[in-house]
């Protein structure tokens, strides 16, 4: 007995649920132009949050490049020898903050300096007149973040201190220079303060489209504001008046999605190929590739949530008879 | 009132017809006094129980109030839906239904393809398919013409017939006189007459 009433109970589940889909759907199908406003509205939307997740990749990314021209550089004197340089370079490289070290013979930064210099004769004449090399060695040293230059230059010195028998083979440190202090914390602060400006601008703008959508949901259901009285007066509960709605939300979010992420294909392309040599390794469209399935959860997520939440929300207000 | 009764409620416009059946909908409260239905207070019922009572009481207006965005079918297999019924049962009652109230043919058009008439038979249809114990038709003739309102009046006369209360508003004069039943006549919100079979009197 009790047994069959509760197939019974899971029967009436199963017609409810799909009664209220086939409600869903039939009223996004009659309300033709509503649901194509709707979904107008909601691409908007949700073009906004996946141009965010780019714009949020491209700025971080142009913003890694920037920190990564920063570097310091070691000068060696001129009697320095290219073995204890090497050594040098090879304790520099055990360190876990330095990213690259790059060795630059004497006679490569003469070569250097000459072809820095090829068009000013003055200079180069006066390079010849010295008759021999006055360039030391240097080492050019990469660290894995801007903020981590302070301790390799603080190891850089002891390394010099310590060897305060020998004649020091490191000329100069230009991290010690306050010129170059200043552009590195320059540095750092610009490209702080251009990744926090940039989160803000984004939240705004998530927020206002969201509110948007929201508000066009709301204008959708004030449409049938009579209806749901109706099927109250009938005697519908709140759930069976509630639920095709929210199927409808629903759909208006799936429809809108499918059309960004179908949007952002030939869009990121079109980008990629547009700013791939401007934004450094980063190609957008590779990326949009790459990270489809995120793209596709995230914006997917946005629009079935913020449709299916918006209805219930619009409907409420009408049910209270 | 008694089951299986059929009453008129009679009175000026703003005499308290709508306002009365408002009020046993639970659609408006009281400002004074209380509402039985059998013996439940209809305005201490909760929210989401009201569903059960108002399928308990089918309802028919002066406006029709069909669902726009569905055909006749629709709207009466709405109905059924809501009182959880099967499927099996909505197939073989909605056209039943529509039978009795002679519109099988246009079971499939939408309410703005019918008459005013044909509407008003698919809402008595929609009303009296949960078969419930009262019918409410407050002015159900009010926006229809004379030929219209005569074949209304015989449908409610035949539900009657088969045990339903029912409860209708009118200020036709005709139909009252037509039904000889039971007449309140109401003026100001309040009752000033209840003949046994009375007139259309003012």
């Amino acid at each position: 007995m009790i047994e069959k009433v509760n197939t019974y109970y899971n029967y009436m589940n199963w017609v409810t649920t799909k009664r209220v889909l086939r409600a869903g759907f039939l009223s996004f199908w009659r309300n033709a132009f509503v649901s194509f406003a709707s979904i107008l509205v909601m691409t908007v939307t949700l073009f906004t949050v996946g141009t965010t997740m780019f714009a949020g990749v491209i700025l971080s990314s142009a913003l890694t490049e920037l920190r990564d021209k920063a570097d310091v550089n070691v000068y060696f004197t001129t009697t320095a020898t290219e073995e204890r340089i090497l050594e040098m370079k090879s304790s520099l490289e055990a360190l876990p903050e330095v990213a690259l070290v790059e060795y630059v013979s004497r006679e490569e930064a003469l070569a250097e300096f000459r072809e820095r210099h090829a068009n000013d004769q003055l200079t180069l004449q006066a390079l010849e007149e010295l008759g021999q090399n006055p360039l030391g060695a240097v080492l050019n040293v990469k660290a894995r973040d801007i903020s981590q230059y302070e301790t390799i230059a603080k190891f850089l010195n002891e390394q010099q201190t310590l060897q305060t028998g020998a004649a020091s083979i490191i000329d100069k440190i230009n991290f010690y220079d306050a010129a170059y202090r200043a552009a590195l914390e320059r540095l750092q602060n610009i490209t702080d303060s251009a990744q926090q400006l940039g989160l803000v601008i984004i939240l705004i703008l998530v927020a206002m489209t969201i509110a948007i959508s929201f508000n066009t949901l709301r204008l959708a259901i004030y449409t049938s504001r009579d209806e749901i009285h109706v099927m109250r007066l009938v005697g519908a509960g709140s759930f069976y008046v509630r639920a095709p709605f929210m199927v409808e939300g629903m759909l208006y979010g799936m429809v809108a999605g499918v059309i960004t992420l179908l949007m952002f294909y030939p869009l990121s392309w079109w980008l990629g190929a547009l700013t791939g040599n401007f934004f450094g390794n980063i190609n957008i469209f590779t990326y949009y590739l790459t990270n489809f399935l995120t793209f596709f959860l995230v914006i997917m997520g946005t629009g079935i949530a913020l449709g299916v939440i918006a209805s219930y929300l619009a409907v409420r207000r009408y049910l209270k008879i | 009132m008694e089951p299986g009764e059929f009453v008129s409620l009679v009175g000026h416009s703003g005499a308290g017809k709508t306002t009365l059946v408002k009020m046993l909908l639970a659609e408006e409260k009281p400002s004074a006094g209380s509402v039985f239905f059998e013996s439940i207070n209809v305005h201490e019922v909760p929210l989401r129980r009201m569903g059960d009572l108002r399928r308990k009481i089918g309802t028919v207006f002066q406006d029709f109030r069909l669902l726009p965005t569905k055909t006749a079918y629709e709207n009466i297999a709405f109905a059924m839906e809501a009182a959880g019924r099967s499927e099996d049962d909505i197939r073989s009652d909605v056209p039943h239904v529509l039978e009795l109230v002679d519109l099988a043919d246009k079971m499939n058009n939408f309410p703005d393809e019918l008459s005013g008439g044909e509407q008003q038979r698919v809402a008595i249809a929609r009303a009296i398919v949960n078969q419930p114990d009262v019918i409410v038709a407050d002015e159900p003739t009010g926006n229809l013409d004379p030929v219209n309102t005569f074949e209304i009046v015989q449908i409610l006369k035949k539900i009657n017939d088969l045990g339903t209360t029912i409860i209708l508003t009118t200020h036709n004069k005709g139909v009252i006189d037509s039904l000889k039943k039971r007449v309140i006549t109401m003026d100001r919100g309040k009752i000033v007459r209840d003949d046994r079979e009375g007139k259309y009197i003012l």
